[in-house]
């Protein structure tokens, strides 16, 4: 079958490649950039693991074909820290408050939250926990998670980041 | 999880996308927001020989007023139906049941026309769309015809489209200003079909139901449009026998399989309670 020509703006860099259609675009991340951050967890659109941001919206790049996201703008978690290495406030807080700790569900749960947080810069922990809805974690309980993406907002807001009582 | 090989299409207007559909026929798919086609597609349960992409075509798009109708197109997500003020404000159903569809990367790409065309028993909109009454536009190379969403649906993944038809939007009649309404789903955990959800939308006078339509969501091979509830709660004040009555011929019409959701006995009993929920909340939300 012939492959097709794609491009498409990745981590802010134009990336031109050729892909047969069937190709996902997980698998094309993956294997043909080398971008191993986004995971392969479930591969049946439930976990989020291979959550990535694409044209401003959190995609399940296993339940997209990399032919489709022709012309996409798409930012994945290697693209998150700034270019000197500085983390993004979401990377921070992950590490600062324990938001992992196998570190699986992470690039998903961090791309997810990015795009969350670009949409509500305040949010509540319900319209956080409604907002991960599509993201597992099999870890955390999700509690720390939670946290890590209060002190993210707050970092982002220029507040200081003040923990709720438990 | 690999999918089968495909010719990948990518048409940019309507035209040529039920050109492709009809040239192509039984081995062309149509793929919008794919949540529903590439899963199938990696299991090989689905093996077109060619994709046509509805991403591209611009007329798919955008949810407009036409007179007493709100139109919308087929390739608008659910995330653009919960963030549209057009429908929040006239006909507030629609977002909160697309708020209760999947999870938010599944609503960011699934599209209505994607979640009322499949034909899957378990997705929410088509009960919705019955109890709206809302007309589906269907167009193939010879032109467009419209079908009434109450007589859509045939069996699983069974509906009255044709081959080379496509479903390019959704008519919806606006209902009556101060109409309460209630979408009440049940399911296991977020992001799960359900196991049995109901829709409702009334209007209220005097105390009395003036109108009333009812909706049932994966308690039987297709949607069901509970029409004799609806005839039972009309004239009534929505008084404790009355529900009753219209709960027991809303139940009598389902025929749910038993599953991992639970024994049809249960998803029987389980529609009735969503349908009472969903006629006390529609109750309290309408203008008297």
């Amino acid at each position: 079958m012939a492959k097709s020509q794609v491009s498409m703006i990745v981590n802010g860099k134009k990336v031109e490649e050729l892909v047969e259609p069937r190709t996902l675009l997980i698998h094309f991340l993956r294997e043909q950039l080398n971008l191993t951050g986004p995971h392969i967890g479930c591969e049946t659109s439930h976990c989020g693991a291979c959550t990535v941001d694409l044209d401003g919206k959190s995609v399940k790049s296993c339940t997209m074909f990399a032919v489709q996201a022709n012309g996409a703008d798409i930012r994945t978690i290697e693209g998150m820290a700034a270019a000197d290495g500085t983390l993004h406030a979401l990377q921070e807080a992950f590490r600062e408050m324990h938001g992992l700790q196998c570190g699986f569900c992470t690039p998903g749960m961090i791309t997810r939250a990015y795009r969350l947080l670009q949409e509500n810069k305040n949010p509540t922990e319900e319209e956080i926990r409604f907002g991960i809805a599509g993201n597992l974690c099999r870890c955390t309980g999700y509690q720390n998670i939670v946290k890590s993406i209060q002190y993210a907002a707050a970092k982002m807001n220029g507040v200081p980041f003040q923990e709720a009582a438990e | 999880m690999i999918p089968g090989l495909f010719a990948y299409h990518r048409p940019t207007s309507v035209k040529d996308a039920v050109g492709l559909l009809g040239s192509l026929g039984d081995d062309a798919r149509a793929i919008a927001g794919g949540h529903s086609l590439i899963p199938m597609m990696k299991l090989r349960l689905a093996s077109p020989a060619h994709l046509i992409d509805l991403s591209g075509v611009a007329d798919l798009k955008g949810i407009r007023e036409d007179g007493r109708d709100i139109v919308v197109g087929a390739m608008t997500t659910q995330h653009e139906l919960v963030g549209s003020e057009l429908l929040t404000n006239k006909i507030p159903i629609l977002r909160e049941t697309s708020l209760q569809i999947a999870d938010p990367q599944v609503r960011y790409v699934g599209t209505i026309g994607g979640n009322i065309a499949n034909g899957d028993p378990g997705n929410d909109m088509p009960a919705v769309m019955m109890c709206l009454n809302a007309t589906y536009h269907a167009v193939s190379k010879s032109g467009e015809r419209r079908i009434a969403a109450r007589e859509f649906y045939q069996g699983a993944y069974l509906t009255a489209l044709k081959p080379g038809e496509l479903v390019t939007a959704i008519r919806i009649p606006v209902p009556a200003g101060g109409h309460g309404y209630a979408y009440e789903k049940l399911k296991r955990k977020i992001g799960d079909y359900a196991t049995a959800a109901a829709a409702v939308v009334l209007t209220l006078s005097g105390g009395k139901v003036a109108s009333c339509s009812v909706g049932l969501t994966n308690v039987a091979e297709t949607p069901l449009w509970a029409e004799e509830a609806e005839k039972i709660l009309t004239g009534s004040a929505l008084d404790t026998a009355t529900v009753k009555k219209a709960l027991a011929a809303a139940e009598a019409i389902t025929s749910p399989a038993s599953d991992g959701r639970g024994p049809a006995a249960y998803r029987t009993k389980m529609a009735g309670v969503m349908l009472t929920r969903a006629i006390a909340r529609a109750k309290a939300r309408a203008g008297a």
